[in-house]
């Protein structure tokens, strides 16, 4: 609705450009850079930045299509865990015998499948919120990868495999070519393509878009399904740097990656909000952790301005603010209309 | 309509209305299973033991039951948990005159806090309560670390008199146990006989038509995460009691489990209904679940796994059996 009356009632006007979210997260961005280079003198120094932005881009591969699913008006919660499962997969078979590009490939797939089951669920049981099927599969997913492996690691992977996490390309990280590679095809995924264009019309009004011919189910499904292929592309990533695996990694992704779709300003009810913002929401998070920890702020301090940072970027589009292009603030009961 | 729709839709109309008859059943078999393989299961010591471990999952099972009826989800009830455990296990150990009771009201206002906080966020933004709560769980986590500075509390700082609530007996039954009786006895009373409770109901079944017949919305939601929260409190300083040590990590994850016992006891997520009978007879079967897998030789890290496969069961059961209902109400509409 928003984008519609945008593009048509109010043509293109300076104002409206620049009291977009995005610029507020730049400015945000910038202020943050600022702040941390001030406290610390080593902050802006071109090795440590590229040091830092390989720790954290790991988790940001699953925020891209968390993207999606949020704009469909649905949660995946499960992520973590599927990150968990696909990376213990691959390591179990490896420790087995079974060839690393093999191992890979069947990581890719059980992530993908893992996505399938919680697309499927969601859609054959139309009863159930996004919320609580994820709920489930996140505990099982998890409880699987212990099953598998107990308490133990599993490493000791080819030397190649390194690469991934650690390997440079004209000396730029490889991490962050390929995170920027893949944040391009899922930026043209949503915005140039009809199947975009199904994902905003399916946020906004699932009824009135299978009215309208739109395929719901299938559409969501592929989405849930992309997520869970990106989760064990994380989980490759991840396994990478960390040269083992164990059933209890990644541990609250969900929750960062949650924080930086939110931050990124995409609506929590739906149909609204662009990649872009969510990956400069990415690198927001990201140097702001590595800013803090540079001046020895504790990793407990990180979790509260964490998640005082997703609630507060939920709340201030809810804040009624006077001549600004921001969204409208939405009635109390709003979370009790449209459920979890 | 044919005569096969008829016989379904009236099968899981029947299941929900025995839904509890259902789950004792189950709770029957699972147990006299369980004991064949192990005789140690049904001993006094046993059953007490895992009574006891029931009673904290229990309390909060009624309060999320509550949140749950609004189509809410608290997931910060961990964090709230330890958070107000850590403060009182503080307190105690600084204080050791201090009476059990004053420690019990300190960890349940604490709680109680949090969960006005969390409450407000949800009434008055209208930030999604997986959002909201998954948030503050993130502050009320990082606070028990910066309270206790990484620190444990362990049981040999802790006053014998602290460490009694969970030990000692009240008219002969457990303490716990009697504070979990007295909780399901009030909060019966509370969400079946006062107008208060009844709206909880109504705002969870249609908030339209809820907010139209004048009840004020976001103060019931309000009031339910409150609850929510100052059962979290209560529940911290017994389970510190109890474990005798309070750490950064306590109760981390603990409120899957207690989603879990809500939706075995047949609180529908959709919001609107659910019986604090169903959420105890719920939150026996979980409890007997990680009681008796240890004791027929699963390995502890099964368990995890088995608890998820249930849970997702139960959900779908509880989809499939709605959807009958629904049917059936169609039906005898059409008739």
């Amino acid at each position: 609705m928003d984008l519609l009356r945008r593009d048509n009632e109010k043509g293109f006007s300076w104002k409206g450009f620049f009291l977009q979210w995005e610029w507020m997260l730049i400015l945000i961005f910038l202020l943050v850079t600022a702040i941390n280079s001030y406290l610390s003198p080593y902050y802006l120094n071109y090795d440590n930045l590229r040091d830092a932005t390989m720790t954290f881009l790991d988790k940001a591969f699953i925020v891209l299509p968390m993207v999606l699913i949020i704009i469909l008006a649905d949660i995946d919660i499960s992520v973590a865990s599927t990150v968990a499962l696909s990376a213990v997969v691959m390591a179990d078979l490896y420790a087995m015998g079974v060839p690393m590009e093999v191992a890979i490939l069947i990581c890719l797939a059980v992530g993908a499948l893992c996505g399938f089951i919680n697309g499927w669920l969601i859609v054959r049981f139309k009863e159930l919120s996004a919320v609580i099927v994820t709920l489930a599969t996140m505990i099982i997913y998890r409880g699987i990868a212990y099953m598998m492996l107990e308490d133990q690691a599993v490493g000791q992977f080819p030397e190649w495999f390194k690469f991934l996490g650690w390997g440079y390309v004209f000396g730029i990280p490889f991490i962050l070519i390929a995170f920027v590679v893949c944040a391009i095809a899922f930026a043209l995924l949503l915005h140039k393509t009809t199947f975009g264009r199904r994902i905003y019309a399916i946020g906004n009004n699932p009824t009135a878009s299978r009215f309208s011919g739109v395929q719901v189910d299938r559409i969501k499904i592929i989405v849930f399904t992309l997520a869970g292929l990106m989760a064990a592309v994380t989980a490759l990533f991840l396994t990478s740097r960390m040269g083992s695996t164990r059933p209890n990694v990644a541990t609250g992704y969900e929750l960062d990656v949650i924080a930086m779709v939110v931050l990124g300003g995409i609506s929590t009810a739906g149909g609204k909000g662009r990649m872009i913002g969510a990956v400069i929401a990415v690198f927001l998070i990201g140097y702001l952790r590595y800013g803090l920890g540079l001046i020895n702020i504790p990793a407990q301090a990180l979790l509260i301005i964490i998640g005082l940072l997703l609630i507060g970027a939920v709340m201030v589009p809810k804040l009624k603010i006077r001549g600004s292009g921001w969204r409208k603030a939405k009635p109390a009961d709003a979370p009790v209309k449209r459920a979890l | 309509m044919t005569q096969k729709d008829r016989n379904s839709s009236t099968w899981s109309a029947k299941i929900a209305r025995f839904r509890e008859a259902g789950l004792l059943g189950f709770i029957l078999v699972l147990s006299v299973i369980v004991q064949f393989r192990n005789p140690s299961f049904l001993t006094i010591e046993n059953i007490s033991d895992m009574v006891t471990n029931t009673a904290i999952l229990s309390i909060l099972a009624v309060g999320m039951m509550l949140v749950i009826v609004t189509r809410g989800i608290d997931l910060s009830i961990g964090a709230t948990l330890a958070l107000s455990g850590m403060i009182a296990a503080q307190t105690v150990v600084a204080n050791p005159e201090l009476h059990p009771v004053l420690a019990i009201l300190l960890g349940t206002c604490i709680g109680l806090i949090c969960g006005m906080v969390l409450g407000w966020l949800v009434a008055r933004f209208g930030i999604l309560p997986i959002i909201a709560s998954l948030g503050m769980m993130n502050v009320f986590r990082g606070l028990t670390f910066m309270v206790s500075d990484g620190k444990w509390v362990s049981a040999h700082q802790m006053p014998a008199s602290f460490k009694a609530i969970a030990t000692s007996s009240l008219l002969g039954i457990n303490t716990l146990i009697m504070i979990a009786i007295i909780i399901y006895v009030v909060s019966y009373y509370f969400i079946n006989h006062t107008r208060t409770g009844r709206q909880i109901y109504a705002v969870g079944s249609n908030p339209d038509s809820a907010q139209i017949s004048g009840i004020n919305n976001g103060r019931i939601l309000w009031l339910v995460y409150s609850i929510m929260g100052g059962l979290s409190g209560l529940s911290g300083v017994l389970w510190v009691s109890k474990f005798a040590s309070a750490q950064g990590d306590t109760a981390m994850g603990y409120e899957l489990s207690v989603i879990a016992a809500c939706v075995l006891g047949g609180v529908s997520i959709a919001g609107g209904s659910g019986k604090i009978s169903g959420v105890i007879l719920g939150s026996i079967l979980l409890g007997i679940l990680n009681n008796a897998l240890p004791l027929i030789n699963v390995s502890p890290f099964w368990q995890m796994g088995i608890q998820g496969g249930i849970i997702l069961i139960a959900v779908l059961i509880n989809a499939v059996v709605k959807r009958g209902v629904d049917r059936n109400h169609l039906m005898r509409r059409n008739v």
